[in-house]
């Protein structure tokens, strides 16, 4: 006698039964790892809580010591700042790097590879590696200036110059993979319209502005969201190149938060400076999501 | 130096401590506390006592040695037990806190200078003032180090290891430059003088480094004005002190350095791995540092000990230092402390025995000779641990002389409250001589002072 086959409903079942199965393995992970993490964050921002003591509810009064701290200020203009010049360098060079890849007949394989290579590195090599370019004495760079008869630069040792340091880093380490994210964007684009461009006489300046632009604009609009959630939270170029030196010029609200959670041992500081920046984060965030769902 | 870098540093003093506490020594020197008790021993109840930092099984040798001096104590002491805690590293930053919060430490637990505060405050460590009599060598015990462990009158643990800064130099370049190793400078003049004739070897070589980024200079700048007799904090603890004469000279000392001479390079914002890393491939003069820096040069940047010298702190008047022990908890019982300071007065604090054996140390192929760990200084009982140290040295004495003889008497002095804020404060100040050739020195320190005022004021 065979087995009777399940019935439709007990099929039904056990396909619910899978998809709930992996929806509770999703909303564990996500639970433990995301939302916990936040909510504990919350709570630590209220709280003075050095893991030895029982925890003391204190307010806002954490919110206040770190807008108190001196360097406050300045990590937020730091971070503004690099994230304006990171826009500026970091979000142009890809795109062009992009079209050029694009029109590129020969060799494209091997430049793509060339472009996205830096991505492949650990960012700790990455920056390490800048490290020794900045060098005031023996780096590339200022014997790059100084063959060219140029006078070397102090990069990452003066005030003037050491932002923009960190951002050349960033964007050399972040160049392949929103080069080769324009470069899908590219790809989809009709020739036709390019075809059609180059009929009416359109140069390639003219195709960029008339055809590239607008057919990349969502895509040019979600990148530049996504870079401004992502250089906010520079942190691993000032804690490995600068130490937040010199003079604070490099002090970032993410290495400020580091530093208040885990040199300071006021995790409540810590946590609140998070919690500001999370906010801030959150309104970007806002507008990326609005932004896909109105162009999709 | 940052938390991570200081607790890097004080690992390596802590990994020296139970390397010198390894080998097999097959005479056993007399145990001067067993006598004192041993008569009572045979009468006295069992104890058990757990005891932390035993060495991992990835340090067999070391773990042996551990296991061979357990067994020879518990020879001595029939009535006690110890129960070994294996710990690495025998300071878990990711766990220690909770443990100590949990009240989860062992009897006799192990932790920095820095943890006795909290421990205090947590009511986690047990007052033992009226048991230390039971170390042999505790009144030797140079009183600015047990100052770590002294809150109130009140004592609450011993050290196992201390260190106090000096001048780390290379003897190589110092050679190389017509300078003599053997005699090392003493004075900050002196050290400009030999900055300027090791940068004067080329292009690369770098007469003195210091740090300027990461809190590490304000760290440095701590241990700079201590050195010259200044102090970051008033005796309230409340104020800012370094916006002083001491202060200014620190810095422009730096600043003369740095734009006059041209002796510290052109690269700047160094944090510790980057002195480490310069100082192990040979083109750094000269560096503060304790005698574990010699011992991370060695060890992780393939330098040879020969190449290095120590000295004094130049014209010290204090030296910054830091270091590691034991506390008990304060669920032991009487019974227990006094069993457990029997095995500390066993172990840790006996010349020629435990960590201190540097017969066996040197029988196991392991170096003997850096200045470290001598939390006696200059008493009959440093003494001793000096001459043991020099009956099996393995490595150039003399290279260390300059810092033994100058170092003995100068007082120990402990990092400032708030102390990561402080120095990340003073890293400014410290950057700006450094990178900066017109820093305006006392508005620096004037700026730094009231920010710091700020943090203490904010922290009482």
């Amino acid at each position: 006698m065979g087995r009777r086959p399940p019935s439709r409903r007990g099929r039904e079942a056990r396909r619910n039964l899978t998809a709930y199965g992996f929806l509770c393995a999703a909303l564990i992970c996500f639970g433990v790892f995301s939302w916990y993490p936040m909510v504990r964050e919350v709570l630590l921002s209220l709280q003075e809580n050095n893991f030895v003591d029982a925890p003391r509810w204190v307010g806002l009064d954490n919110f206040a010591t770190v807008i108190e701290d001196p360097a406050f200020a300045q990590a937020w203009i730091n971070t503004a700042a690099f994230t304006g010049l990171a826009l500026l360098i970091g979000y142009v060079i890809p795109f062009c790097a992009a079209i050029v890849l694009n029109e590129l007949r020969h060799a494209k394989a091997y430049l793509r590879f060339v472009v996205y290579l830096p991505v492949m590195l650990p960012p700790a090599v990455s920056v390490l590696l800048f490290k020794w370019f900045y060098d005031p004495g023996a780096g590339l760079f200022n014997q790059i200036l100084g063959f060219f008869q140029l006078p070397g630069l102090a990069w990452l040792d003066s005030t003037d110059t050491a932002l923009v340091s960190l951002v050349i880093v960033s964007t050399w380490m972040n160049l392949g993979s929103g080069t080769l994210i324009y470069l899908a964007a590219l790809q989809t684009i009709p020739s036709e319209l390019y075809e059609a461009a180059e009929l009416d006489g359109a140069g390639l300046f003219k195709r960029i502005r008339h055809v590239t632009i607008p057919q990349t604009r969502l895509i040019l609009l979600v990148m530049l969201l996504l870079q401004i959630i992502a250089t906010m939270q520079v942190f691993i170029e000032p804690f490995m190149l600068t130490g937040g030196g010199p003079e604070n010029a490099t002090v970032t609200v993410a290495y400020l938060m580091y530093q208040y959670a885990f040199n300071f041992g006021n995790f409540g500081g810590g946590s609140a400076m998070g919690l500001m920046l999370m906010v801030v984060l959150i309104v970007f965030s806002a507008v990326y999501l609005r932004v896909s769902r109105e162009n999709t | 130096m940052s938390s991570s870098r200081r607790a890097l540093g004080l690992l390596i003093v802590t990994g020296l401590g139970l390397s010198v506490a390894a080998c097999a020594s097959t005479a056993e020197p007399p145990a001067p506390a067993a006598s004192a008790t041993g008569g009572s021993a045979r009468a006295a109840a069992p104890v058990t006592i757990s005891v932390g930092c035993q060495p991992p099984k990835t340090n067999p040798l070391q773990r042996k040695d551990w296991d061979d001096d357990v067994a020879a104590f518990q020879k001595l002491h029939p009535h006690i037990t110890i129960d070994s805690k294996d710990g690495f590293p025998c300071h878990d930053v990711k766990t220690y806190d909770a443990k100590l919060a949990g009240g989860q430490m062992e009897d006799v637990f192990y932790g920095y200078f820095g943890d006795v505060q909290t421990a205090i405050k947590a009511g986690q460590a047990a007052d033992i003032t009226p048991y230390v009599d039971t170390i042999t060598t505790f009144k030797d015990i140079d009183p600015s180090v047990m100052a770590a462990y002294t809150v109130d009158g009140k004592i609450y643990g011993v050290p196992r290891g201390n260190y106090k800064v000096g001048l780390v130099y290379n003897r190589k370049l110092f050679t190389q430059a017509g300078l003599d190793p053997n005699t090392p400078p003493k004075t900050w003049a002196e050290i400009r003088e030999a900055a300027k004739k090791i940068s004067a070897l080329g292009p690369g070589y770098i007469g003195y480094g210091e740090y300027s980024a990461g809190n590490t200079g304000g760290w440095h700048f701590t241990q700079s004005i201590y050195g010259r007799g200044g102090a970051i904090v008033d005796e309230t603890g409340k104020k800012a002190a370094f916006n002083t004469p001491e202060g200014k000279a620190v810095l422009q000392n730096l600043k003369d350095m740095r734009w006059t001479d041209n002796s510290m390079g052109t690269k700047q914002l160094y944090q510790w791995d980057d002195l480490m890393r310069l100082m192990g491939a040979g083109k750094m003069g000269m560096i503060l540092g304790a005698p574990d820096v010699i011992t991370e040069l060695h060890d992780n940047r393939k330098a040879t000990y020969e190449d290095f010298g120590l000295a004094a702190f130049p014209e010290a008047k204090a030296t910054l230092g830091g270091g590691d022990g034991y506390m008990f908890n304060p669920k032991a019982t009487p019974e227990q402390i006094k069993a457990g300071l029997l095995w500390l007065d066993y172990y840790v604090l006996t010349p020629g025995r435990g960590q201190f054996d540097y017969a066996r140390q040197k029988a196991t192929g392991r170096a003997v000779g850096l200045p470290d760990n001598n939390v006696w200084g200059d008493s009959p009982t440093g003494q001793k641990l000096l001459e043991l140290r020099k009956a099996n040295s393995t490595l150039p004495l003399e290279n260390f002389s300059a810092y033994v003889e100058g170092s003995a008497d100068v007082p120990l002095k402990l990092e400032p409250p708030m102390n990561q804020q402080i120095y990340q404060i003073l890293d400014t100040p410290m950057s700006a001589v450094l990178t900066r050739e017109n820093a305006d020195i006392d508005q620096l320190l004037a700026e730094a002072a009231a920010k710091v005022d700020s943090v203490l004021s904010k922290a009482s």
